[in-house]
């Protein structure tokens, strides 16, 4: 399936992939609106040092830790995307607990918020990709390990 | 056809089912439950009691799942034996089922010490099951002080979900620290002066003795009144099935990676279950869910036929209590790096070279990246720990990781 990759020579360490996943998933129509002045909550995070830059988000594993561990049943794996029930989530953060990759961080209201590589929301397809000036981040068909 | 028993209906026994169903698709699996319901997500009675849960969302699956599943779901029945020669499994009401391959998912019971005058109070409860915060709901109003025996997971969960919805809860304990099986005495006090915060009330270092009515007689001497009594003491696993038929049997039903007890056919995953403690070498009852969850999948892959072993478990623990979290992990052997600040700790114990467990309170962030340290056993000598210690981080992994990590599919 396809995946969000980023390339870490590439990478400019400009943050715009985690606005634009913020506003991707605001659910507004305006960036201005959505983001300014407010705490922003992307599900895709820039880590690195002054050397090396890289954005983090789901790697929606094949064999998911954090779905055979969340207590909530909140979530879930749906042809390939693991996603994360708003509703279900307690906040207990037992997934963040468990992913290898850090790829996970709770949202304003203390639930998760996860990439499902916005396939549902306006954007219908990764923002982080679409908005990334260096083509650092990328969204393609990679070699399953399966 | 295989046939497949599981007997109870836990996390274990829906990993247990779909470990089953990812190998052999016709088999028939009949699941044994005691509760009177499909499998629920057992860690959310409390937040069910707060509020931040209903009933409706409680359900580990959908409502589909059992036929889904092709399992036969028997609810409101228990397992009184095995004839482990017949293979058949012996049920309250006199049905026996024969199994090729049983899987023991029977979780564990709530331990309640012989208190003098136990008998004498009223609304007593333990808070294993939905059944249990139910009735508990059902006892209390605003004006009801609560006592809960016991500051470990269960009962502080407990105290949490009714804060707020009684005049008190007091909580006692023996241990003379909150949380004593995840936290040290350090983190414990600083999880303690939280809860105290918003309104739990401790009596640490002592323990109810003696009930009369609604009053508890303490060791120190106190007395305690109160309305609604819940006991939080401890927990045991339920081994009877297998003790009774001369199983290998230790604080757990001993299994092997492959979940198999000694009995032949016959596999035990979840809370019942002493399976491998990757952080410390030797065996151990990990009763957590993702445990239960990944024991139980082993399980159904390997009565099935296929082949799944098990061997990275590592007790591991994230709970919040009013907005502060604390996370655990592994051991705390070895050498302590810590950072604190008055509304966080961070503690990080290494060993031979390697991550071998922490403590993060008010510091969540990625600590996932700490979790599979442990239990992957990475050398620490492979990554760059001084800025891993500081900061939970995959840029401490040399590049050649992280493109494995992050460059393909995993």
């Amino acid at each position: 399936m396809k995946r969000v990759y980023v390339n870490e020579e590439w990478c400019l360490g400009c943050r715009l992939c985690e606005y634009n996943c913020a506003f991707a998933n605001s659910g507004l129509s305006d960036m201005v609106l959505a983001l300014k002045d407010k705490p922003v909550f992307p599900r895709i995070h820039v880590e690195g040092d002054e050397k090396i830059t890289y954005a983090v988000s789901c790697r929606h594993c094949e064999d998911p830790v954090c779905v055979k561990s969340c207590i909530a049943g909140a979530l879930s794996k749906e042809n390939g995307v693991i996603k994360a029930d708003p509703d279900r989530c307690v906040g207990c953060l037992t997934c963040v607990l468990v992913c290898p990759y850090g790829a996970l961080a709770p949202g304003e209201n203390g639930v998760m918020l996860k990439c499902e590589l916005c396939l549902e929301n306006s954007c219908g397809e990764p923002a982080c990709v679409k908005g990334c000036p260096n083509r650092a981040i990328v969204y393609e068909e990679r070699g399953e390990t399966a | 056809m295989s046939r497949y028993v599981i007997i109870g209906n836990g996390t274990a026994s829906v990993g247990a089912i779909e470990g089953i169903r990812s190998v052999d698709k016709t088999g028939s699996i009949t699941v044994i439950s005691e509760e009177d319901r499909p499998a629920y997500c057992r860690p959310l009675i409390s937040y069910y009691l707060e509020g931040k849960t209903k009933l409706e969302n409680i359900g580990m699956r959908g409502a589909d799942y059992y036929s889904d599943s092709a399992a036969e779901l028997l609810c409101g029945r228990k397992a009184v034996g095995i004839d482990a020669d017949r293979r058949t499994v012996a049920l309250d009401d006199g049905e026996v089922l024969p199994y090729d391959r049983l899987c023991v998912c029977t979780g564990s019971s709530p331990f309640v010490p012989p208190f003098e005058g136990l008998g004498t109070v009223e609304k007593q409860f333990t808070f294993m099951t939905l059944d249990s915060a139910l009735g508990i709901e059902k006892s209390i109003d605003a004006a009801s002080r609560v006592l809960i025996v016991g500051a470990g997971l269960i009962g502080l969960k407990c105290a949490e979900g009714l804060t707020g919805r009684v005049a008190s809860v007091t909580v006692c304990d023996l241990a003379d620290r909150v949380l004593s099986s995840i936290l040290d005495a350090d983190c414990a006090a600083l999880m303690q002066r939280h809860l105290e915060e918003h309104g739990m009330e401790f009596l640490l270092g002592d323990s109810a003795v003696r009930f009369d009515g609604n009053t508890a007689y303490m060791r120190s001497g106190r007395t305690v009144g109160f309305d609604v009594l819940i006991l939080a003491v401890g927990v045991r696993a339920n081994t009877s099935l297998i003790s009774g038929i001369g199983g290998e049997v230790n604080r757990g039903i001993v299994v092997d990676e492959r979940m198999a007890t000694s009995v032949d056919g016959i596999f035990a995953a979840g809370d019942c279950a002493e399976g491998f403690d990757a952080s410390s070498g030797g065996k151990r009852v990990l009763a957590i869910l993702p445990n239960a969850y990944m024991q139980g999948h082993a399980a159904g892959v390997n009565m099935a036929g296929g082949s799944e072993v098990f061997d990275k478990g590592i007790p591991m623990n994230s709970i919040g209590f009013f907005g502060l979290h604390a996370m655990s992990a592994g051991v705390y052997e070895g050498e302590m790096y810590e950072e604190r600040t008055d509304t966080s700790i961070k503690r990080l114990f290494t060993k031979d070279g390697l991550l071998k467990g922490f403590i993060l309170i008010g510091r969540s962030e990625r600590a996932g990246i700490y979790t599979s340290m442990i239990r992957e056993k990475i050398p620490l000598s492979s990554v760059d720990f001084e800025l891993l210690k500081r900061s939970a981080t995959t840029a401490a992994f040399p590049p050649e990781s992280r493109r494995k990590m992050f460059g393909g599919a995993v």
